[in-house]
């Protein structure tokens, strides 16, 4: 069967891929294009952790189809540092040690950059209910809230 | 999967997607993907075709005016509930959109979606339900409306024919003194499958009694349910301690539920009476509000 052609922008660079019909955008991130970053974890949309950006809306990457990506814009996790220059999320998660195995994180620090991108002021309760979707099994998540909480704090230029 | 290799059109016409799907009996709807992609995994195998509906222009269309809202059936739960309209003249039926799945299942869930998965536990239901919500149905032989208590017959079972899909959701405008809440009851505190969920709909007269109700139950029945005698022990009420023990005794003996992992018959059809008082409030004191 003819495979798709697909031209998407990726991280604000053009690519283009062949897919089926069935890939899903996260499958094709990782085996076809390298871009391991995003993580499977459930593939059923539960655990956050293949958490992109389409179209400006965070989304489970192992819920989009490839084909899908077709004149969108795809944000992931490779596109989230500016080269060497982190983030405050990340610079954060750094500081606080918020993760062990690291396996979550990604998923964790894309949908916090969309969240203090929403909310630049969230209440602990805010964050911790907007990344309800983003699991992890290492770090019971104390650290990685006041990692996102001390991010907000940063880019609202506060004392951490 | 049964279908090794599927094939994929993203159509910009409702009648070439009608086409798409009368013409090939393996054919799915892609709006979210968030239940069809989730079964294709857990075992259900790959559809032959996946008709993604999300570049018809009518599908992600939002109008708002006096008759109420008419909305596209790809529209995004996320979407729908960053709509500062939709929030403040349903806030039940926004509550419960925001409350299915998670921040990422949000920025691709849809009612449409949510309603033609057709669990009896689907959260935007009972309050589509409450709102008097209409579907309008595109297939071979053109368009008809459904209202949504009318759409689901059974779990996984809808009215639906072969070559139909969901294009629009017709909400009407709520009366001046009207408005809606919905809550559900799950084990954990967010992320999970309503146990029970409650919908309601109050209207006020003008001297502020409820002129009519609409109650609603989810999760506790094969299908999202009306509880007439609820709604009749809450009209020409101020939502007095005897209205509301009337009206959660109804939602008791309504509700049908199974036993399951998440709650027993004897608790669901408990919780079903308790949410119907504490939502009808919640209801109440809205239509106050507007």
């Amino acid at each position: 069967m003819a495979k798709i052609r697909v031209e998407t922008t990726i991280n604000g660079d053009a690519a283009e891929f062949l897919c089926a019909g069935h890939q899903s955008l996260l499958e094709v991130l990782r085996d076809d294009l390298g871009m391991t970053g995003t993580k499977e974890g459930c593939t059923t949309g539960d655990c956050g952790a293949c958490s992109v950006v389409v179209d400006g809306r965070l989304v489970p990457s192992c819920l989009v189809l490839a084909a899908e990506a077709e004149g969108r814009a795809v944000d992931t996790i490779e596109g989230v540092a500016d080269g060497q220059k982190l983030t405050p999320v990340q610079q954060q998660f750094l500081e606080h040690g918020a993760l062990q195995c690291g396996i979550c994180t990604p998923g964790f620090i894309v949908a916090a950059e969309k969240l203090l991108e929403k909310n630049p002021d969230p209440t602990e309760e805010e964050a911790r209910y907007y990344l309800a979707g983003n699991l992890c099994r290492c770090t019971g998540y104390d650290k990685i809230i006041k990692a996102v909480l001390d991010a907000a704090a940063v880019m609202r230029e506060e004392p951490a | 999967m049964s279908a090794p290799v599927s094939r994929f059109e993203a159509p910009t016409e409702v009648e070439a997607a009608v086409a798409l799907l009368a013409g090939e009996y393996g054919a799915r709807v892609l709006a979210g993907g968030t239940d069809l992609l989730v079964q294709m995994r857990l075992g259900a195998g790959a559809p032959a075709l996946f008709v993604d509906v999300k570049r018809i222009p009518r599908l992600s269309s939002v109008q708002l005016d006096s008759n109420g809202l008419k909305i596209g059936a790809a529209v995004s739960a996320a979407e729908i509930y960053e709509n500062d309209s939709i929030r403040s003249l349903w806030p039940g039926l926004a509550d419960a959109t925001d409350l299915i799945g998670s921040t990422q299942i949000q920025g691709r869930a849809t009612w449409s979606g949510n309603l033609c998965n057709a669990s009896p536990a689907a959260d935007s239901v009972p309050a589509l339900i409450a709102c008097n919500a209409t579907a309008v149905i595109a297939g071979p032989k053109g368009e008809r409306r459904v209202a949504v208590e009318e759409f689901t017959t059974g779990p996984g079972q809808t009215v639906l024919e072969r070559g139909e899909f969901v294009v629009e959701f017709e909400v009407p405008a709520p009366a001046p003194h009207a408005s809606d809440a919905y809550e559900r009851l799950i084990p954990r505190t967010e992320m999970d499958i309503a146990v029970v969920g409650v919908g309601v709909a109050i209207e006020l007269d003008d001297a502020g009694a409820v002129a009519s109700a609409r109650v609603v139950l989810g999760a506790v029945a094969p299908t999202a349910i009306r509880v007439p005698d609820a709604e009749a022990a809450l009209a020409g009420s101020r939502l007095d301690d005897a209205a509301l023990d009337a009206a959660a005794a109804a939602s008791t003996a309504a509700a049908n539920p199974i036993d399951d992992k998440r709650g027993t018959v004897a608790y669901r059809k408990k919780i079903a009476g308790v949410l119907t008082k504490r939502v009808a409030k919640t209801a109440y004191v809205r239509a106050q509000a507007r």
